[in-house]
């Protein structure tokens, strides 16, 4: 049967009673023009209240009228959706406006004390110089240009992938739509995938959802969840230091954001008495009802053990609360003692109590991890216990964006379907995937120890995901000037770094610290040599710059 | 109870989609009929959705393989690609940041593709300028839209946002608008005219609605869909002067720009016209208008490109469209890339430019015969009458139904036309939407096929659909 709704009857007859009549909304009565107004009227609480505009005047002569326009914008920052002025998005801030601007600069010949542009602010791992691996791309290739199948450079097992996904895709061509939640048999793979990883814990396909990076997937379960008016408009946990994806989504939606700290002498772990905390204080103006978790961590760089994420499980599962697990650094774990667990393994691992009630959506991409394929904009969600009502309704939500890129989804497909052992890409693939993680895993080492020799800077070990988040000590002098521009003192402490070195950094009040201390967020992913000099430039400017300001 | 349990009524009042519900049914029938079970039909046929290459329409061989050289730059160094086809990809990648098209790009999308598109637009518009700062490159035109969409859309009650749209419509912008809270205002095409707008029909439309919701922008569609006009520049300028007198931003939908097949009709582009019809008009008029490579020559609708152009927006207004779309990330690279040839194909003396020339022009062949074809064949039908395919890749033809169909849908409790469809996928193997997604007048019903298809393909449609109309008929008349 149809999973909408609505079901069809066996071939050859009329449709019975069973499919349910059309629901009449507002827009199709909008559609009688012969209705009388008050119909629709009669309906709303707020009655014939007169607009501003102007007049309905049968065609008043343009002249006037169009005077009267010139004055005044349809769209301005006054007649706009006020919760887009809300939205902040650091990442991709002015510092990175003004990072291009330098760049452009250069190009012009702009005489500045540097020759280029690093830009360690955005995970971007190939922008930095990381090469893809060869198999993935080598399907694409074939995928995109099918003509290539019979070209003997390709090995076997990757024409054995192009195939299959073509034959997934609508009239072979990666160039048809998709269905909204993603090709069918990418999904199966996905769902197989996470049964692997997780220990044999069962994934049905029909809850996977291919997105457009993980993003897409957060903003549409976030768009799910807001509802409700004054204190019982939604309410969502966050972490601070959080992912401004986060902040500008809740921002737009009008939801309610729910800070809970998390701890920066303890290496940014999560402690549950602070997430109690939150709580309390935001049940008396709002309605918790989500919990967001980024792990392992980011900007933080934390990975949470099973013991917190069981903890964390048992504090949704009492206070009610809507799980969601932000894992798309998944691979990215490099301190020792340390194992990235999902939360759907350890919802599983907690017995059917837990395991079939709370629920949870999780999120991962194809561009961070060793792929770090950032431009292919490829991601899926996994959700769990979710009521079937509202799984419809998220299924007519994603339809609406029609589909997730396709190339992405096929690379979506290759990273949870990667060569096996016995097929003739399984060496170089392994020797790809372990040579990007475990340089890696040197760089987030060096980060923490070259940073942590500079006064005045404190590091916390990069135990996973791909950034430092250090914290610096400002002198006072430093924090009132940048007051007096009204800069957060941070952002000035990065700006005047981009204009000396021109090193591209993001001020920590972008993601959110607490009051009074200051960091910034460093991408580990420059090339080790490249990093060395990165680091040792920024040991150089904070030492000028304490000096210059004390 | 789930926690998730309430969600947002802005949400809930998004429609269920007919279609999906007949493209589910049409998957398991393909599915069936895998597994060797009988139909009375060998092969499904499934032309309800504007997608080429799903209808059997092969893609452009230049574009794929510019895109496959970027995905696998050691092809590159292989006699296996032309060399027009490896410049451009070496060119494209040298603007990727690592020169892979795995980096994340500027929120816009590639400068380069940017400036590409802003020279198209200017040639388009015959030398009216185009700005690369105001094109925002995005995830298909549907996303520009949404983008536009949550800039506008607030407000409750007599405050909510409201945007003017045709009947018959796109069902997914309605249903955008819908789920971001906004109101639908409906303005009817004259069917009888070809589906003309009337400035009559779009006041009547606009009073109505601000007796109960506050309009502020106006959506068109040109070329249609699901109706194939392609409007005149008088009706163009007639419909700016009339968002300008009544305040109203201008959202042109123009993605079937490149499908004009009468040749007595010319595509001019809302910009183009804005800039003609000089100041005050050009200075003031608030314009966003769309382009996607899913649709034209390109067909390439899976891999997300498309752009919105804005004109004569606030400069405060669009350092918030900024931070809103930066969220976001950037544009699946393979969209853009798609978008730069669309934009910039091989030029005369390129090693590609016979071969690529010739697969657009039987592109364009193929959907100018189908477009005849089609109206030709379905008003020869009794009960069946289809306006003149002016434009874009779908005939929408009315159905004439006899009382008694109509009657048994009501009894059924679904639409007259769904009802049609159904059967004709059960019966005939043939997938095509109902007008009841579309919208369209109380007591009309019509079909929307897509004609973006090859021409055997489209035949077979055409005798599948004729045999069965026929048969429908004959059972429900008299």
């Amino acid at each position: 049967a149809c999973k909408c709704g609505r079901s069809f009857t066996s071939p050859r007859l009329l449709p019975p009673t069973r499919i349910s009549p059309r629901t009449r909304s507002d827009v199709d009565e909008g559609l009688q023009p012969d209705a009388p107004p008050g119909a629709m009227l009669a309906r709303r609480t707020v009655g014939l209240v007169s607009r501003g505009g102007p007049p309905l005047t049968p065609r008043s002569p343009p002249g006037r009228s169009v005077q009267r326009m010139m004055a005044e914008k349809v769209l301005t920052v006054d007649t706009m959706n006020s919760c887009v002025k809300k939205v902040e998005y650091a990442v991709r801030g002015p510092i990175v406006l003004r990072a291009v601007q330098i760049e452009k600069e250069l190009k012009e010949g702009v005489q500045k004390p540097f020759s280029e542009v690093i830009k360690a602010n955005i995970g971007d791992a190939h922008a930095m110089g990381q090469q893809p691996i060869t198999f993935f791309r080598q399907v694409l290739a074939m995928c995109s240009y099918p003509e290539l199948l019979d070209d003997d450079r390709f090995p076997e097992d990757a024409k054995g992938r192009a195939r299959r996904i073509l034959q997934g895709c609508g009239g072979q061509s990666i160039g048809a739509y998709s269905a909204s939640q993603g090709i069918e048999c990418v999904r199966q793979d996905v769902a197989r995938y996470v049964e692997r990883r997780d220990g044999g814990v069962p994934s049905d396909p029909d809850n996977i959802y291919l997105t457009t990076g993980a993003s897409d997937g957060i903003v549409t379960m976030l768009k799910l969840l807001v509802a409700g008016e004054g204190r019982s408009r939604t309410g969502v946990m966050i972490s601070i230091p959080q992912y401004p994806l986060y902040s500008a989504a809740l921002a737009e939606l009008g939801a309610v954001q729910v800070n809970y700290f998390l701890n920066e002498e303890r290496c940014w772990s999560l402690d549950v008495s602070e997430l109690r905390r939150a709580l309390a204080d935001a049940r008396r103006h709002c309605n918790p009802r989500a919990l967001c978790i980024i792990n392992p961590g980011n900007p933080t760089g934390q990975v949470q053990s099973r013991q917190c994420i069981e903890d964390v499980i048992r504090f949704a599962a009492k206070e009610r609360l809507f799980l969601m697990a932000d894992e798309v650094y998944q691979d990215n774990v490099y301190a020792e003692g340390c194992e990235f667990h999902s939360f759907k393994k350890v919802l599983f691992e907690m017995g059917p109590e837990f395991s079939s009630t709370v629920e949870l959506a999780s999120f991962h991409s194809t561009s961070k991890c060793y792929m770090g394929e950032c431009g292919f904009r490829g991601g899926y969600m996994e959700v769990v216990n979710m009521d079937p009502e509202v799984k419809a309704q998220l299924t007519k939500l994603v339809s609406v964006r029609l589909c997730p890129p396709v190339p992405g989804q096929a690379l979506m497909d290759l990273v949870v379907n990667p060569p096996q052992p016995g097929e003739p890409s399984y060496s170089t693939f392994i020797r790809e995937r372990k040579a990007t993680l475990s340089s890696l895993a040197e760089r987030a080492r060096l980060t923490e120890q070259i940073l942590n020799t500079v006064p005045g800077i404190a590091c916390n070990p990069v135990q996973g995901a791909m950034y430092s988040f250090p914290r610096v000590t400002l002198p006072a002098r430093a924090i009132r000037e940048a007051e007096e521009r009204g800069q957060a003192p941070d952002m000035f402490y990065c700006m005047k770094l981009l204009e000396e070195t021109g090193i591209c950094l993001v001020p920590g009040s972008g993601f959110g610290q607490r009051d009074g201390t200051f960091h910034f967020r460093m991408t580990i992913l420059p090339p080790t040599d490249k990093l060395k000099i990165l680091l040792s430039k920024v040991k150089d400017f904070h030492q000028r710059f304490i000096q210059q300001y004390s | 109870m789930s926690v998730l349990r309430a969600i947002s009524p802005d949400l809930s009042r998004i429609r269920l989609v007919d279609q999906d519900c007949l493209s589910k049914r049409a998957a398991q029938i393909r599915e069936a009929l895998l597994q060797g079970l009988e139909r009375p039909f060998k092969h499904l046929i499934d032309i309800s959705l504007g997608d080429a290459h799903r209808g059997g329409l092969q893609p452009i061989t230049f574009v794929r393989q510019v895109i496959s050289a970027c995905l696998y730059p050691s092809l590159l160094d292989s006699g296996r690609l032309p060399t027009d086809v490896k410049s451009r990809a070496r060119n494209l990648l040298k603007q990727c940041e690592g020169e892979s098209v795995g980096s994340y790009t500027a929120t816009c999308g590639l400068p380069k593709i940017q400036h590409s598109l802003s020279e198209f637009i200017s040639r388009r518009d015959r030398g009216v300028p185009s700005s690369p700062e105001n094109i925002f490159i995005t995830s298909g035109s549907q996303q520009a839209l949404m983008l536009v969409l949550r800039l506008f859309v607030h407000g409750k009650g007599s405050l909510q946002t409201g945007i003017m749209t045709p009947v018959p419509s796109s069902p997914l912008f309605n249903m955008a608008l819908s789920s971001l809270g906004g109101a639908v205002v409906p303005y009817h095409l004259c069917e009888e005219e070809g589906w003309t707008l009337r400035l009559d029909e779009m006041r009547r439309a606009l009073a109505t609605a601000r007796r109960h919701c506050n309009p502020m922008g106006l959506y068109v569609i040109n070329p249609g869909n699901p109706v194939g006009q392609v409007q005149s520049q008088k009706s163009i300028e007639d419909v700016i002067r009339f968002a300008a007198e009544e305040k109203l931003f201008l959202l042109a939908d123009e993605v079937y720009q490149d499908s004009v097949h009468d040749p007595t009709a010319e595509f001019v582009s809302y910009k183009r016209v804005l800039h003609e019809m000089g100041p005050p008009y050009s200075n003031t008029v608030e314009l966003a208008s769309f382009n996607s490579a899913s649709k034209g020559f390109m067909g390439e609708c899976g891999l997300r490109g498309g752009y919105v152009e804005f004109v004569n927006l606030d400069s405060a207004v669009m350092g918030h469209i900024y931070t809103l779309f930066s969220t976001e990330a950037c544009t699946a690279v393979m969209g853009q890339i798609a978008l730069d040839i669309m934009a910039n194909p091989p030029r005369s003396g390129d090693a590609s430019y016979t071969a690529f020339f010739e697969e657009v022009q039987n592109r364009r062949n193929t959907l100018n015969n189908n477009a005849k074809r089609v109206q030709e064949t379905l008003n020869s039908l009794d009960g069946m009458s289809c306006q003149p395919i002016r434009g874009g890749i779908y005939a929408f033809p009315q159905l004439h139904l006899p009382a008694r169909a109509v009657a048994k849908a009501e009894e059924a409790g679904v639409a007259p036309d769904l009802l049609y469809c159904m059967l004709l996928l059960e019966e005939m193997g043939l997938c095509v939407g109902p007008g009841s997604e579309h919208l369209q007048r109380k007591d009309t019903h019509h079909l929307r096929l897509c004609i973006a298809t090859p021409e055997d393909t489209l035949q077979e449609v055409l005798e599948r659909l004729s045999t069965f109309h026929l048969h429908f008929m004959r059972l429900f008349s008299g």
